[in-house]
């Protein structure tokens, strides 16, 4: 009884209050830094050693800081991979699938959140299933039909489906439309807009956060693809990042060079990093929202 | 989402057929407008979803390698598969040790590293943004950083063993190990479910943990009774997608170790490419066979926890939606 007491007071104490909560905030932070070191020591060290001379990157225990630093590791790296190509190559189709992904997404969305019509209840389950069908299934009857059509080797693989609506921006889309109050269309209504002003001229506008988020999804989509153009595209000249990346690492006698290859591997990252740092509120609203909105 | 499907069957349970003939004429032309602006989506489910769903049940009875016709075969895929495809078996346990153990740590450190961020912390924006940076980085570009950093003789991650006085693993060379060299390496993106969570943590109101302190509960206590029980529709959405991910996970397998060593990284994705893609003649026919019973694990999963969730998820205050 007179033990419990004294602990009591002793919890009950200011400076114990003051000493605990400063070692909990502490040990708060320290577990943060060493999280974030395991997360990023990854990523710094393909920065570090892509300017290494080799004989450094294999010493072990691994080190962090070039001994001297080796440019020239970069346009080594660029001989054997033409990334000028690649680069243009990975452009092209990630802006062609985002102005289909936006223009098509926002249309199907706007249909769904508002209009009336028979089914239309039964479609929207239906788009929503088919975020569970495996890629797998897919895979071999598109590849079929695309042998069939002369597609493989082309661009359109890879572009075109990206213009008949992807389940999972359609349902954010059209989360965000149903937000919107209907005497904002009712007004425009009033006034004589046609369905289709009201859609380009009220809607589009409104929805731009929500745009915005799709764009980034379908960015980070295309510009990251790897089985697609592995599959498609067996042209060196039409090769992506992704694959142009892959094709140089498993070159014969690039096994090794891995100062080479990490060069190759920051010009991968490079671009998306610049992205996410511009974007980072909306790439992280773009996770969020399949979460928060149910 | 899930709760969107919910709601979706909800209402399409209780709701009367609508008539084409029994509209308005301005419910008719509302309707003409609505089905105008879904045709693209409508096209594409036809053309990308529903034709190779068919199609690929129907391959899979045959036997096909894109230049001849496909040949009937029956059932012959499925018997092979279950009896004489000793990789199959294999595939699906490794598999089957991915999902269990990447779903783990997705729900376990992404809960964690959101609750740590839910504590007031300073510079929340600057930990939030770390923990998603390996999250965005292409997935190609990890696979070849994480070579290194698995690298046997003097990799990043045999550096940090040999530091706390641990011997060197021979990751990707040893049966034993490969498999777990991928789950650590699916550690470093958890950034997705992390800030999915962190954004249900702060949904979750003040009151109730005042309320809760009051009544005497300490940190644990907060922990397991209000805090976990108003998160679980968050748990339940990222169980749902982290699972159905899982299930096809290829990529990094492909790139890193193409099934080594010995088939003990040959995961069920891979095999089934391997099937199309890699050997020849290629068997696009057991190829679609194994899609399928893909298709089925995962339906099965799906429905399973979606009918079991209304006994442990629990929504506040009748939010649906």
């Amino acid at each position: 009884m007179a033990a419990a007491t004294t602990t009591r007071s002793f919890l009950d104490s200011d400076s114990f209050v003051r000493v605990s909560r400063f070692v909990s905030r502490a040990l708060l932070y320290l577990l943060l830094i060493v999280m974030s070191l395991w997360f990023l020591a990854p990523l710094f060290w393909m920065f570090m050693s892509s300017f290494m001379p080799l004989d450094q990157v294999g010493v072990f225990p691994v080190q962090w800081i070039p001994r001297v630093w080796q440019p020239e590791n970069y346009t080594d790296a660029l001989q054997f991979w033409n990334f000028g190509i690649t680069f243009r190559n990975t452009m092209f189709v990630t802006i062609i699938s985002l102005i289909g992904d936006i223009g098509s997404c926002t249309l199907v969305a706007y249909g769904f959140a508002r209009f009336r019509f028979p089914f239309r209840d039964a479609l929207f389950l239906i788009l929503l299933a088919t975020l569970m069908l495996p890629f797998a299934v897919r895979l071999i009857p598109v590849y079929a039909a695309y042998e069939a059509i002369g597609w493989i080797d082309t661009f359109y693989p890879l572009i075109v489906p990206n213009f008949f609506g992807n389940a999972f921006y359609i349902f954010i889309c059209r989360q965000f439309f149903l937000g919107i109050p209907q005497d904002l269309l009712d007004a425009a209504k009033i006034d004589g807009a046609s369905e289709v002003r009201i859609f380009t001229q009220v809607m589009i506008p409104l929805a731009k956060p929500a745009i915005v988020v799709i764009a980034i999804l379908s960015f980070q989509n295309s510009w990251n693809d790897f089985l697609g153009p592995l599959i498609y595209l067996k042209d060196p000249d039409l090769h992506t990042l992704a694959i142009g990346l892959y094709k140089f690492t498993s070159l014969p006698g690039q096994g090794g060079i891995y100062n080479q290859q990490m060069a190759a591997s920051t010009l991968m990252v490079m671009p998306v990093l610049i992205v996410f740092f511009l974007f980072q509120k909306q790439f992280i609203q773009g996770a969020n929202i399949s979460g928060l909105k149910g | 989402m899930a709760q969107a499907f919910g709601a979706q069957l909800g209402a399409l349970r209780g709701r009367r057929r609508t008539r084409w003939r029994d509209l308005s004429p301005m419910r008719k032309r509302e309707a003409k407008f609505g089905l105008l602006f879904i045709t693209p989506w409508i096209i594409g489910v036809l053309l990308f979803a529903l034709f190779p769903f068919v199609a690929s049940f129907l391959l899979s009875f045959t036997k096909y390698n894109i230049v001849a016709p496909p040949k009937w075969v029956g059932l012959e895929h499925y018997v092979h598969m279950f009896t004489d495809d000793p990789l199959f078996v294999k595939s699906l346990r490794n598999t089957a040790v991915y999902v269990g153990g990447s779903v783990v740590i997705r729900i376990v450190l992404g809960f964690a590293l959101a609750l740590l961020l839910n504590t007031k912390v300073r510079f929340l924006g600057l930990w939030r943004t770390l923990f998603y940076l390996p999250s965005v980085v292409p997935i190609v570009a990890l696979s070849v950083i994480w070579l290194y950093v698995l690298n046997a003789r003097a990799g990043l991650l045999n550096s940090l063993l040999y530091a706390i006085g641990l011997p060197r693993i021979r990751w990707f060379a040893d049966p034993d190990f490969a498999m777990i060299a991928f789950l650590i390496m699916s550690t470093t993106w958890v950034g997705v479910t992390m800030v999915i969570f962190l954004a249900g943590l702060q949904g979750i109101p003040e009151e109730y943990y005042d309320a809760a302190k009051i009544d005497g509960a300490n940190v644990f206590q907060r922990l397991r009774r209000v805090t976990i029980p108003l998160m679980t529709p968050t748990i339940y959405l990222n169980v749902l997608i982290n699972i159905i991910g899982a299930f096809q996970v290829f990529t990094q397998i492909f790139i890193m170790t193409g099934g080594r060593p010995r088939d003990a990284t040959r995961t069920y994705v891979l095999h089934l490419f391997d099937h199309a893609f890699q050997y020849l003649p290629p068997q696009m026919g057991y190829s679609s066979a194994l899609a399928w019973i893909l298709f089925i694990i995962i339906f099965v999963f799906t429905a399973v926890i979606v009918a079991t969730s209304q006994r442990w998820v629990f929504y506040q205050g009748g939010e649906t939606g």
